[in-house]
């Protein structure tokens, strides 16, 4: 099961680190690939070109394309539709005609972790969307300027850091939604409190991350031949600064999912009649000794979609940093 | 090739007896947790186009901070300029909005900084970080400013330099990394550079090929140069006048020949002691004994006094103005003449 009780899903620099070993999978060097004066790539060019030669970067964009194509279009992966429900064949084994089994209201298992991946995708890259714009923002300006800004907007963040993930979540959740709130209203009510309650551990790392940036004597060169603040601080201290967010968001893209799965788990995210992995998770756990394939589906396609975000953030992480070309 | 030539245009500034920089006066102070840090007692200099003055000092001297001031990178707070002035072309630099200022800085007055690799932002390719300066300050189109940035890349002769233009600083060695801060530098042209420490981090070698490069971009260009430096060799062959900095205060200033010949201050004297000379071989290094006084708690009187052999009772009580010796030779000693004769 996935571990719901993390309040700083990912934000250590550990978590980070205790992912795939991908950084063994280094490229060769650098090449100097024609004497042509071509124009100087951006950075994000350079990364680019870096991702294109490491196989897992494929492998884990193959894996997260799987699974927004059946979040976009669940249609393509199978011709039963998620409420074609046969009761006679409740719980039945995985079979060569229903490859995943039945539940227990005899639904079709693949049928339902497909369409279950539109809701769990949704919620996952709207929260580390979000969240990573919020508190990188708020974390580069508390660094950059430092001071009484610095000093409030902390504070702020700690008021959230305070509050506990699911506790504030089941508490939000219990008093704003209704249970016949549609799908979409729904799925921006469990973003809306993951984004306030998770974008403070995204703030404290940028804002770690600037003032470990912000003395280096690049930064001051930048000053001296001329650079305006802003300049600054998005040009000079954004893009050094901005890998460790860019990395933990994306592991925390994993663990907003399983965020979402703990709520539906719990009764109070995503209800029937929408298809969630949680949800799904939740009923199958009962059924664990009679019927574990009802639990260990669901779970097993969750658990790859947190995967390959998080091996996702791994190899953005080695492409943006030049040191590891 | 480029066309470094600007200092024609000094006349059309319509300051036309003002020293191109002019530095009067000027306190620097930290306000810190432990106190007030003085780290400038009220220096005054000037340079010339196509001068080359060398600000020589140990560690904690000063002699960063004052460039730091002039460049006005300080940061305020802790930084606190109580008194003085910086006056470029008779403009006083520190009284200017933040935003005239950034348009003197890089175009008029620039800077290289001690450590390269540290000075170049890593995550930029070094022909990006040259283009750059044409982006921001002219204006230049991606592909213009690209080839500005290989022509000051060979300019600072790096070989193969529309292959090196889109490498990243840590792919070039020391030397070469300098080179490629200096070529920023020079990008628009500066009526002044300031290098601070620029040869430090190299070797030997190396720190001769840059200053070098130094001197024939300054001949080429006519631009002012301030040269700050702890390294007496250094200095020796380049610099044209001295001012040699001791706790936030510079206790002598000449031309290099006279000071090297004769300094007049006992610290100037202590420093050239210390070098080490090939016919010493065998015998012990001469050491200045102590250490620079704490910017917290200075000394009365001379700020030299606790480490001066020829320290006096009225050094220990009356602090000595900065004087000419002689024609062109200032000290701030209450013996010169003495030490000067010797």
């Amino acid at each position: 099961m996935t571990d719901f009780s993390h309040h700083e899903p990912g934000a250590s620099g550990a978590a980070a680190e205790s992912g795939v070993p991908l950084g063994s999978l280094s490229t060769g060097p650098v090449e100097p690939d024609g004497g042509a004066a071509a124009p100087a790539r951006s950075p994000g060019a350079e990364a680019w070109r870096e991702l294109r030669r490491k196989p897992m970067f494929w492998i884990s964009a193959t894996v997260i394309f799987v699974f927004l194509l059946m979040a976009v279009w669940p249609s393509l992966f199978t011709d039963i539709g998620p409420r074609d429900a046969v009761l006679a064949d409740r719980w039945a084994k995985p079979s060569a005609e229903h490859w995943f089994g039945r539940d227990l209201q005899g639904y079709d298992l693949y049928t339902r972790c497909i369409y279950g991946a539109r809701a769990s995708i949704l919620v996952g890259l709207l929260t580390a969307t979000l969240t990573a714009l919020v508190g990188g923002f708020l974390g580069l300006i508390a660094g950059y300027m430092g001071g009484i800004t610095d000093t409030l907007l902390s504070r702020l963040a700690e008021v959230f850091f305070a509050i506990p993930l699911l506790l504030g979540a089941i508490i939000f959740l219990f008093s704003f939604s209704q249970p016949n709130d549609g799908f979409f209203k729904t799925v921006m009510s469990i973003v809306l409190i993951l984004v306030i309650l998770g974008w403070p551990s995204v703030f404290r790392l940028m804002r770690s991350s600037v003032l470990q940036v912000k003395p280096n004597d690049y930064v001051q060169a930048a000053r001296a031949l001329g650079g305006s603040p802003l300049r600054i601080a998005f040009r000079h201290i954004l893009p050094n600064a901005i890998g460790p967010v860019i990395v933990v968001s994306t592991i925390n893209l994993g663990v907003y999912i399983a965020s979402e799965a703990a709520l539906s788990f719990l009764g109070i995210g995503l209800q029937d009649p929408t298809v969630s992995w949680g949800q799904m998770i939740d009923e199958g756990s009962e059924q664990i000794r009679n019927a574990p394939h009802t639990l260990l589906f669901p779970a097993g396609f969750l658990s790859a979609a947190v995967l390959g975000f998080i091996m996702l953030g791994d190899t953005i992480r080695d492409a943006f940093d030049p040191k590891s070309r | 090739m480029t066309s470094l030539d600007k200092s024609t245009d000094v006349a059309t500034l319509g300051h036309g007896d003002a020293p191109l920089l002019e530095v009067d006066d000027l306190y620097v102070e930290f306000h810190t947790r432990d106190g007030i840090a003085k780290a400038i007692n009220g220096v005054s200099f000037h340079l010339e186009a196509g001068e080359t003055l060398a600000v020589l000092g140990e560690s904690g001297s000063g002699k960063s901070v004052t460039a730091q001031a002039i460049m006005g990178i300080l940061d305020m707070p802790p930084a606190v300029v109580p008194r003085g002035a910086v006056r470029y072309a008779g403009r006083d630099l520190l009284t200017m909005s933040p935003k005239e200022r950034r348009k003197i800085r890089g175009p008029e007055i620039s800077m290289i900084f001690q450590d390269a690799l540290s000075a170049l932002n890593p995550v930029f390719p070094v022909g990006w970080q040259i283009a750059e300066m044409f982006r921001v300050h002219k204006g230049m189109n991606r592909r213009d400013a690209q080839a500005e940035a290989i022509r000051l890349m060979e300019r600072v002769q790096i070989p193969a330099a529309k292959d090196r233009v889109r490498s990243y600083p840590h792919q070039f060695s020391g030397g070469m990394r300098q080179r490629i801060m200096i070529a920023m530098a020079i990008a628009l042209n500066p009526r002044i550079l300031i290098a601070d420490e620029p040869t430090t981090a190299l070797d030997v070698t190396v720190q001769a090929q840059i200053m070098a490069l130094l001197q024939e971009i300054q001949e080429e260009s006519g631009m002012g140069l301030i040269l700050i430096t702890h390294d007496l060799g250094v200095v020796a062959d380049v610099a044209d006048r001295i001012a040699v900095m001791y706790a936030g205060r510079i206790v002598e200033s000449a031309d290099v020949l006279p000071l090297y010949a004769d300094p007049a201050h006992p610290y100037t004297e202590g420093l050239l002691a210390s070098i080490p000379q090939l016919e010493q071989k065998g015998k012990e290094l001469y050491a200045i004994k102590g250490l620079p006084p704490s910017l917290l708690r200075m000394p009365d009187g001379c700020k030299f006094n606790p480490r001066c052999s020829r320290a006096q009772d009225i050094c220990r009580t009356d602090d000595p103005e900065l004087r000419e010796v002689v024609p062109g030779r200032w000290s701030r000693c209450h013996f010169a003449e003495e030490v000067l004769g010797d």
